[in-house]
């Protein structure tokens, strides 16, 4: 897992990890990119990242894909991400296809529901809360 | 003492409180009116392990982190 100050250089770590597992014997890498849009007067996302949590869910991830014989990777942006670039980049290696399309729609979902990463919309320079587009994460309301 | 923190948007610094489970660190936060939108929406980690109990007995020093709700990516 790795963390980006600002937009990601896609290229570069898609490169990078097809480079790091090419005598790896995997049949599949699957890449998913996610890219801001411009919606709403937005110039950039923002974002603040709790990485011991994060590093925690990543790892547990990381088993889940071994127990299946495949390995998941994952960046995200820190900061102002502007639109039209793009903030997380993940990517699941397998020796076949049919767990790798499988475990990016899981990691993926599960990335959005549960990674502690929270996201604002940055309008004349001032960061507001998405709180609409944000998700209770598994547990929410247990102090309420 | 344990130290609750409060994590994304919650816009409010770090408090210490006297509490020896985390049901007592539940009561008092329900007296902190700057909380009543959010205690509702925000999940819980212990020690940046996330829980889903309030029988979780607490250690002088132990921290408590606040996570409202999420959207990476």
């Amino acid at each position: 897992m790795e963390l980006h100050k600002g937009s990601l250089d896609t290229k570069e770590i898609f490169s990078r990890w097809l480079d790091e597992e090419s005598s790896s014997n995997y049949g599949a890498y699957i890449p998913f990119v996610g890219t801001i849009r411009a919606e709403d007067g937005i110039e950039a996302l923002s974002f603040d990242i709790y990485e011991p949590i994060l590093e925690k869910w990543f790892i547990a991830w990381q088993e889940r894909a071994k127990e299946r014989g495949a390995i998941v990777k994952m960046a995200h942006s820190l900061g102002d991400v502007p639109i039209h670039t793009s903030s997380y980049v993940s990517a699941v290696f397998s020796p076949k296809r049919r767990v790798a399309l499988e475990l990016i729609d899981e990691f993926v979902e599960d990335f959005k529901a549960n990674a502690p990463i929270w996201k604002y919309d940055v309008i004349d320079g001032k960061r507001v809360y998405a709180q609409d587009r944000s998700t209770a994460m598994d547990g929410a309301g247990l102090l309420s | 003492m344990v130290k609750v923190e409060f994590l994304g948007p919650i816009d409010k610094a770090p408090i210490e409180i006297e509490a020896k489970s985390l049901r007592e660190v539940s009561q008092k936060l329900k007296e902190d009116l700057s909380l009543v939108d959010w205690l509702d929406k925000c999940a819980v980690a212990h020690n940046d392990t996330m829980v889903n109990s309030l029988d979780i007995a607490l250690q002088d020093g132990d921290r408590i982190s606040i996570l409202p709700p999420v959207c990476g990516g």
